[in-house]
């Protein structure tokens, strides 16, 4: 009874309109146990973020494929910065080339799982990094 | 400032913190919402509930864009099955609710069933009570798609909507007893789709054998949900529905069963709890062991398990 479920958003930013790897992705979280809200294509930053809170979540999972990461992740975490918002996890998936990664972790993405990626792995930094 | 203030106020965080607690941890969550208790019983609840598929999520939106068109505020619950193996789930009704997401006094919360049977979640009940206390007018329940005897949703909401949709084989599968009985209002969605009117049809020669134990004559309305056509005249019904209960005096009756519905639960919640308190978790396994084993049979045991119980909590009580 008093055992908390990792709930994580699912999020697919931007115009690209593919989500299969988000939704790989999704069902490997699920079969982990964890609750994951997925919102479908082209969302907003505003929607992501005001989904988040609502949703209560501890992790937000950004998959992208469009090449727009530079422009809505910033827009992303600022949005949680505005709302007070420190204890969510935010990690990222999709087309991102090595030369943006150390510039996305310094703004706080905190892990950022690039094509091929064990599903295994992203379980596991989930469950290590969600207090 | 208090959680339950800020809740009040309409703070959607401590709103989304304090469903979090119900769910993990209902004991925690218990003193809030006794602080919400005395605000809450002016929102309408309405339960959407029907077959897999059937357009659930789609209707729920449409309902709460014609709401907001109002200028109403509406919380909506949206459950999910949970995997019975892991726990986890994918909660995905938010898809047909996109423009919902940033509309300040719409507040929608995906909840997996985990484990619960009947449609809902355990804690579906004090969800509608946090949204209810923060101020939604209208707040609506979708059930998980349910088959044959998910009906719970009955013991929650002031009305339900039934949605249905055409070409789903034999279509009178799908509305077999129990979930036929419990929509206050048919919804056909997917309209435009072959087999519709012959639905209407069949629906509502089944209506005409139903025993009539209340005045309301149960209507059915044609809907298209991704087109948002019919939703003025299904809210209008919805209304008409709603006045008829008050007037008639079910709608106290309902809303009494709520709470009888309510107490039950809190009491087998925490007797369960003091039962396996009391016995022990040892004894419980023994017996099971004793049981798998074929030494004994699980009528016995179950006596003996409850001899325990007796016996401990007298010690308690001394």
């Amino acid at each position: 009874m008093k055992k908390s479920r990792i709930r994580v958003l699912v999020a697919k930013p931007g115009l690209d309109g593919h989500d299969r790897g988000a939704k790989v992705i999704a069902r490997a979280l699920r079969d982990a146990g964890m609750e994951v809200i997925y919102t479908g294509l082209r969302q907003t930053p505003e929607q992501i973020v005001e989904t988040a809170i609502q949703e209560d979540v501890n992790v937000i999972g950004l998959s992208i494929l469009s090449g727009a990461h530079m422009y809505l992740f910033p827009r992303i975490i600022d949005l949680l910065n505005e709302r007070g918002i420190n204890d969510i996890l935010i990690i990222a998936g999709g087309i991102i080339p090595v030369e943006d990664i150390a510039e996305l972790k310094k703004m706080g993405v905190r892990e950022i799982f690039t094509p091929g990626t064990d599903t295994k792995r992203i379980v596991e930094f989930i469950e290590k990094n969600v207090s | 400032m208090s959680l339950s203030k800020q809740i009040l106020q309409g703070d959607s965080r401590a709103v989304a913190k304090l469903i979090t607690m119900v769910e993990d941890d209902f004991q925690s969550a218990q003193r809030f919402l006794e602080e919400l208790h005395p605000y809450c019983g002016k929102a309408i609840v309405v339960g959407i509930t029907g077959p897999p598929g059937s357009g659930k999520s789609t209707v729920t939106d449409q309902l709460a864009k014609y709401l907001r068109r109002k200028e109403k505020k509406v919380g909506i619950i949206a459950i999910d099955p949970s995997s019975p193996f892991t726990g986890g789930a994918i909660l995905g009704d938010r898809i047909r609710m996109q423009d919902l997401a940033t509309d300040k006094d719409v507040f929608i919360r995906s909840v997996g069933s985990r484990g619960h049977l009947g449609g809902l979640s355990r804690s579906t009940q004090a969800v509608v009570k946090i949204m209810d206390a923060m101020g939604k007018d209208f707040i609506f329940i979708e059930t998980v798609g349910v088959g044959q005897s998910e009906i719970d949703i009955i013991k929650v909401s002031d009305i339900v909507l039934l949605i249905v949709m055409p070409g789903m084989g034999d279509d009178i599968q799908v509305i077999k007893a129990g979930i036929m009985e419990i929509g206050d209002i048919f919804v056909v969605n997917k309209a435009d789709r072959d087999g519709t009117d012959r639905l209407i049809a069949e629906i509502e020669m089944m209506l005409h054998l139903e025993k009539k134990v209340k005045s309301w004559e149960k209507p059915i309305l044609k809907t298209i949900g991704t087109q948002n056509i019919g939703f003025d005249s299904l809210w209008m019904e919805i209304e008409k529905c709603f006045h008829h209960l008050e007037a008639s005096g079910e709608m106290i009756q309902r809303r009494k069963n709520r709470t009888r519905k309510e107490i039950y639960d809190l009491l087998q919640e925490s007797w369960r709890e003091m039962f396996f308190d009391l016995i022990g978790e040892d004894h419980l396994e023994k017996e099971v062991e004793k049981v798998s084993r074929q030494d004994d049979d699980p009528y016995h045991a179950t006596e003996r398990l409850i001899s325990i119980f007796k016996e401990n909590l007298f010690k308690r009580g001394e």
